[in-house]
């Protein structure tokens, strides 16, 4: 019981680190995303640091996860493959590109501006659960 | 050069590593947005433990604007699309990011501290349609 308080208490603390985070760095600023995108103009770098950041440490983080198998509570950690590459991956990953580029928003920083009261995140946080269901439940089922 | 924010930036993304490592090591879950915002519409799936994680950090990302601002001024938003590109975007981002498995945080940070090689090549490749797009709104439209 205590354990399980613990566990929920630290999966929401790390979804404020998270969106803090999110803030912080300049990604919930879609003019910013878009200033970072756009390489051949007035290119503003600034947004590469947040990778920079967030992999010196999640390495550190992910490979006592890899080591142990199990998380702080015992349970067994189920990580996804590291390798395999199909035409999904890329087609979904362009197509997201594309859309974030568009609106200068991807889904973590939409939904802490969401939070802040935007408008404009809530539009895009509706179209987008949208876009989720319209794979997961017609597209995926056309395809088979 | 007066925008450049390298240091915020830096910050930021080491509190979201940061973030990343204590939800995988706490709950043993992956910190990818879309995946997560994604099973709290599969309703298939019975088991409560499967909605408790993911309400509760997407509730920590929803809140975390109204405690930002108790500590410092929460900096602006500032959205240039319209209400119907804002959709258009939302559609994309929404299938794409189910279809590729993933987006900016599962990809970008969590696959990219694993050195993934999926995670890299889903990273380039809405990296690299990012730029085009961006490209072909700023200088070409």
């Amino acid at each position: 019981m205590m354990k399980h308080m613990m566990k929920h208490m630290m999966t929401l603390i790390a979804g404020i680190i998270f969106g803090i985070g999110l803030i912080l760095s300049g990604m919930t600023n879609p003019s910013k995303v878009i200033g970072f995108l756009d390489i051949t103009g007035n290119w503003d770098p600034s947004l590469a640091f947040v990778m920079v950041g967030a992999i010196l440490v999640g390495f550190f983080g992910f490979r006592k996860a890899e080591k142990t198998n199990t998380t702080l509570f015992c349970e067994p950690i189920h990580l996804p493959g590291k390798t395999h590459i199909s035409k999904e991956l890329i087609i979904g990953s362009l197509l997201f590109g594309a859309g974030w580029a568009l609106a200068g928003f991807c889904p973590g920083p939409a939904i802490v501006a969401l939070g802040a009261g935007y408008q404009e995140a809530i539009t895009f946080v509706i179209a987008m659960l949208l876009g989720m269901l319209i794979h997961d439940n017609l597209y995926e089922k056309l395809k088979k | 050069m007066e925008n450049f924010t390298t240091i915020q930036s830096l910050v930021g993304g080491l509190l979201i590593g940061l973030s990343a490592s204590i939800l995988i090591l706490s709950s043993g879950k992956i910190a990818g947005i879309s995946g997560i915002v994604a099973g709290l519409m599969q309703f298939k799936n019975t088991s409560k433990e499967h909605y408790i994680w993911r309400i509760l950090f997407i509730t920590g990302l929803v809140i975390s604007s109204y405690l930002y601002s108790l500590l410092m001024p929460l900096p602006a938003s500032e959205i240039s699309a319209s209400y119907s590109t804002l959709m258009i975007a939302g559609l994309l981002v929404g299938f794409g990011t189910r279809m590729g498995s993933g987006c900016t945080s599962g990809h970008g940070i969590c696959g990219l501290s694993r050195l993934s090689l999926r995670s890299l090549i889903a990273t380039m490749s809405f990296m690299l349609s990012g730029f085009i797009v961006t490209y072909v709104l700023v200088h070409v439209i």
